[in-house]
């Protein structure tokens, strides 16, 4: 018997062999950055999920949980891969209470499924993350993607309330509750966030839910250069209206995104004009309040003197909204080898941001900018081939936006890259001081380190 | 306590920042909570050096340490349940920053919440977390109990306010969390840290988010001659996704009291006001105040007033945050309680309050932030009376128990301490504190800072720290 088949054997005497694959062609599509785990398990439960993780600790096995497996490609490649753990299995709504807006939802719920039974009683998660046909809540969580209405809402931080787990003794864990305010105990939920599956299985979450917007709109305004853009967020941030999502595109970004709009319209895509910055704002509320915000912003764009702006009614809003929200998903593969850096700066101030596109002019890259909301910039380099020549050149370029966004008092990830840039680059960057206190987390909640490891900061 | 310490803490701080008389550490034995216990001395850094290098000596000298803000801490957070020395942070209150164009402050820990409002108010920003006893409390104090506060309906508690920390762990290493941006690669740490109870490490710097003040806001004051139309109101308030940034009540009994002593303009005779506050684009404020006014229309308030100016508004929101000092003209001591539930669940919550406080003899009002719903029952009692206070230990046991029945949890915003940690296992499993504590120790593993909070004495963190004579003592006897 193989070792994989002997594996398996041994987890169907645990589990039954329903709940178990040892098939290569579907261990196949659970490889991350070409690991192939020794077999796939399925539980239906949480205390299934529990029994895994004893099974994992009895014989020494390291665990990495998957929803949909839409970001696997996130962070660094498991040091070992046993197991791969399908949460789908678990996907129920454990409890809804739509008139105190909480909710209380297994793991492998997808998204789509949870977003259309809340917008029957008129509410929604404000989690807008890429893939989000196919993203489960949980990985959506712990992938620590950004949602696209992060700066109308926060990031999970402030909505997720509380969750149940599997630790690494195998136990099943809770913290938090089922209210909307509550300080009993520590909030360890808080540290499940984009932990990518390196502290606990996450069975269950509970939020607090937000009611839908009556109307939503956009706008698109276009500059030049750069600075014209940026001066134009700077007032729109002065102006203090309440946006849900602000976005800079810079000329590569916009015609990728036309690229992708055309599919679906041909005639909006050719409304973005790829040799300009563009600033696309998002904006929702009342039928008197979005209005006021288009007006508002108008006037702001001819003040900043934009070569264009265009408000968008609320199916164009959704449509640009929609691609920019799945950004992560199609510039990954907009070129056949990607580096996406992912970049948090207390502010995007111009200077920084020609910086880092001297850093691709400098190594004759292609380059992509897309300034987010809430000070979130995703640069994108994009190379023809995996050769030494460009793998050497993105390597390069990796230091130097690591060494810029720490000057800038901020700090890079690389959320996705060819595998073979792995073996060369930490994707988490510089170590920080506080990586001491996570491996003091990661030992407490996983002793034996069977959960995902080695594909966290730090070699955690 | 062995006298070199003393020593040694007066040449590192000065005599000036150390006490060590009875008749000054007396002062220290209380905080807002009926408990009290006394340190052994107290001491008053000034940098976080200072902080360190107190630790270092407490680690030397195997003594519990416990940190104070300024005590206005209602689950006995800040009392030296294990004797030791206690580092008051009233002399690290400077604001070291304010990045305006960010919307960042970085401060110390001693800083007065309203004082960091005050320091940027004239950008037109403020800090958000605004806990009614905001013009005394201190940002350590509010970090380490995630404080919430009226407007926290809206713009959130403590935790979604602050981006960065700086630490100091018990054995005086010093560290750094989070980042002025907020977001850094790897476990949220400042989460974690944050609502810790000063059981983790102490906190010597604050980064905290400001928030730009909204463009309008609206205060309506709706009076209800039946608590319940009150509560259902603010039930379908909440279940018809209006979000007002406050929305607070106040029992009939609890206003009489508010009015001998404020005159803020609440009706006496009425059963129960809800204060709700409605902020943002002045096309939204109409809207929600309308919608607002129909929901209190619809539960058959009698009448809902608008606040016409600022002047009108802060005399309502003075009555609001001013509503202890009143209560306290009316017995010799009150209990303020703090549980949460379900939002859905308000009305037969109150009922139930009261029939708690009936079978016990007491009255007991309520003035709460009703929007989340995070009750705070008031038992007034006459601690001289042993059996009072007795039972006002049981009637508010029975109150959270009711809580935690209901699917709510033990505390909202005040914290476990040592108020509540004997009632911990009503939520929490043996594997949960088995984790709990695990976090605990990989930070704190003697439990030499802040021995006897949060955990139950029974399945605490190793060794437990608590000189017996020190428990659970009423404050007042
Ligand atoms: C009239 C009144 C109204 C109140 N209203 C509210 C309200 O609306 N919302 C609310 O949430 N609370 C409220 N409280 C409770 C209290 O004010 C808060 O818990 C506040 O955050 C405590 O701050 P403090 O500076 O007084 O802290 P303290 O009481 O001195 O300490 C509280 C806890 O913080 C720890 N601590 C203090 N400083 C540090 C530090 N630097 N590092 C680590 N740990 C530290 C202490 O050890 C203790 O565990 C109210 C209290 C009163 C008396």
């Amino acid at each position: 018997m193989t070792a994989t088949a002997n594996l398996a054997t041994r987890l169907e005497s645990v589990l039954g062999a329903h709940r178990v694959v040892a098939a290569e062609p579907e261990l196949r599509e659970y490889a991350i950055d070409g690991m192939v785990p020794g077999a796939i398990v399925r539980p239906a439960s949480a205390q299934e999920a529990a029994e895994v993780a004893r099974f994992a600790i009895t014989e020494k096995l390291a665990i990495v949980a998957s929803g949909s497996r839409s970001k696997l490609d996130l962070g660094m490649p498991p040091a070992r891969y046993d197991l791969a753990l399908d949460m789908t299995g678990l996907h129920e709504i454990a409890h809804f209470d739509p008139g105190d807006l909480t909710l209380s939802v297994d793991a492998g719920m997808p998204l789509r499924q949870l977003a259309r039974m809340l917008a029957e009683k008129g509410q929604f998660l404000p989690l807008a993350v890429p893939c989000c046909e196919t993203s489960t809540v949980a990985g959506a969580l712990a992938s620590g993607i950004d949602s696209t209405l992060r700066k109308q809402y926060g990031t999970p931080r402030d909505f997720l309330i509380g969750a149940e787990f599997v630790d690494g003794k195998g136990a099943l864990c809770k913290s938090g509750g089922r209210v909307v305010k509550n300080v009993t105990g520590y909030d360890l939920h808080k540290l499940l966030i984009g932990s990518l599956g390196t502290l606990a299985l996450i069975t269950r979450l509970n939020f607090r839910t937000f009611t839908l917007p009556q109307a939503h709109g956009g706008q698109v305004a276009c500059f030049s250069n750069l600075e014209g853009a940026s001066a134009y967020r700077d007032a729109i941030e002065k102006s203090g209206l309440p946006l849900a999502n602000l976005e800079t595109l810079s000329p590569e970004m916009v015609a990728q995104t036309a690229a992708v709009l055309r599919e679906t319209s041909a005639e909006f895509a050719g409304r973005l004009d790829p040799a300009k910055w563009c600033v696309y704002a998002s904006f929702e509320g009342n039928e008197a309040v979005v209005p006021r915000i288009a007006r508002d912003l108008q006037k702001l764009a001819n003040e900043a003197a934009a070569a264009g702006s265009e408000i968008l009614d609320a199916a164009s809003d959704a449509h640009l909204g929609g691609i920019l929200r799945e950004a992560f998903d199609w510039l990954r593969w907009a070129s056949p080898a990607v580096a996406l850096f992912r970049i948090a700066l207390p502010q995007s101030n111009p200077g920084d941001l020609a910086n880092l596109l001297r850093v691709a002019q400098d190594s004759s890259l292609r380059a992509a900018l897309l300034v987010r909301a809430a000070g979130i910039v995703h640069f994108t380099l994009f190379v023809e081939s995996e050769n030494e020549s460009a793998l050497h050149a993105l390597e390069n370029a990796a230091a130097r936006v690591f060494s810029l966004a720490g000057a800038g008092h901020g700090h890079a990830t690389l959320l996705h890259a060819p595998s073979k840039l792995k073996s060369r680059v930490n994707v988490w960057g510089p170590n920080r001081a506080d990586l001491g206190m996570m491996r003091h987390v990661k030992h407490s909640f996983d002793p034996r380190n069977i959960f995902a490891p080695g594909r966290f900061v730090g070699g955690i | 306590m062995p006298a070199s310490l003393l020593r040694e803490l007066n040449s590192l701080l000065g005599p000036s920042n150390v006490l060590h008389k009875i008749e000054d550490l007396v002062l220290y034995e209380y905080d807002g909570s009926v408990e009290k216990a006394r340190p052994d001395l107290v001491v008053f850094p000034h940098t976080t050096e200072d902080v360190s290098r107190i630790l270092k000596l407490a680690t030397k000298y195997n003594v519990p340490i416990v940190g104070r803000g300024s005590g206005t801490g209602l689950s006995g957070g800040a009392l030296a349940r294990g004797g030791g020395t206690m580092i008051v942070f009233a002399r690290m209150n400077r604001i070291l920053e304010l990045d305006l164009e960010n919307a960042r402050a970085v401060v110390q820990p001693g800083v007065v919440n309203l004082d960091i409002t005050r320091a940027v108010e004239h950008a037109g920003l403020y800090f958000a977390p605004d806990p009614s006893s905001q013009k005394s409390c201190t940002i350590g104090g509010n970090v380490a109990e995630n404080a919430g506060g009226p407007h926290t309906l809206a713009y959130g508690v403590t935790v979604n306010h602050v981006t960065a920390l700086e630490l100091v762990l018990p054995d005086g290493e010093i560290v750094r969390v989070g980042s002025k941006h907020g977001d850094t690669p790897g476990y949220d740490l400042c989460g974690l840290f944050v609502g810790s109870e000063g059981t983790l490490a102490l906190v010597t710097e604050i980064t905290v988010k400001l928030t730009r003040k909204a463009e309008a806001v609206k205060t309506l004051l709706a009076i209800f001659d039946a608590v319940d139309d009150a509560s259902n109101t603010v039930a379908e308030i909440t279940a018809r996704g209006i979000t007002p940034a406050a929305c607070e009540m106040v029992d009939g009994w609890t206003l009489c009291a508010i009015e001998d002593y404020i005159h803020a303009g609440f009706p006496r005779d009425s059963a129960a006001i809800l204060l709700v506050e409605v902020e943002g684009l002045r096309e939204a404020v109409e809207a929600q105040a309308a919608a607002v006014e129909d929901v209190c229309r619809t539960h058959h308030a009698r009448e809902v007033r608008i606040a016409r100016d600022d002047r009108e508004r802060d005399l309502l929101w003075k009555g609001r945050k001013n509503a202890f000092g009143a209560l306290g003209r009316l017995a010799p001591s009150n209990y303020v309680l703090d549980g949460v539930i379900p939002r859905s669940k308000l009305p037969q919550a109150l009922q139930q309050i009261q029939s708690i406080g009936k079978k016990y003899g007491f009255s007991i009002g309520n003035i709460f932030h009703a929007g989340d719903g995070n009750l705070h029952p008031i038992v007034l009692y006459d601690p001289r009376d042993p059996q009072q206070f007795e039972n006002a230990i049981a009637a508010s046991r029975e109150i959270i128990r009711y809580c935690v029945e209901l699917g709510g949890a033990l505390t909202g915003e005040h914290g476990v301490g040592m108020e509540k940690n004997e009632l911990m296992p009503l939520l929490f499993s043996d594997a949960d504190f088995d984790l709990m504590r695990r976090v605990h120790d990989a930070f704190n593993p003697d439990s030499s800072l802040n021995p006897g909070k949060i955990f139950p004495l029974s399945k605490g963190c190793g060794e437990i720290r608590v000189r017996k004579q020190a428990e659970t003592l009423p404050a007042h006897v």
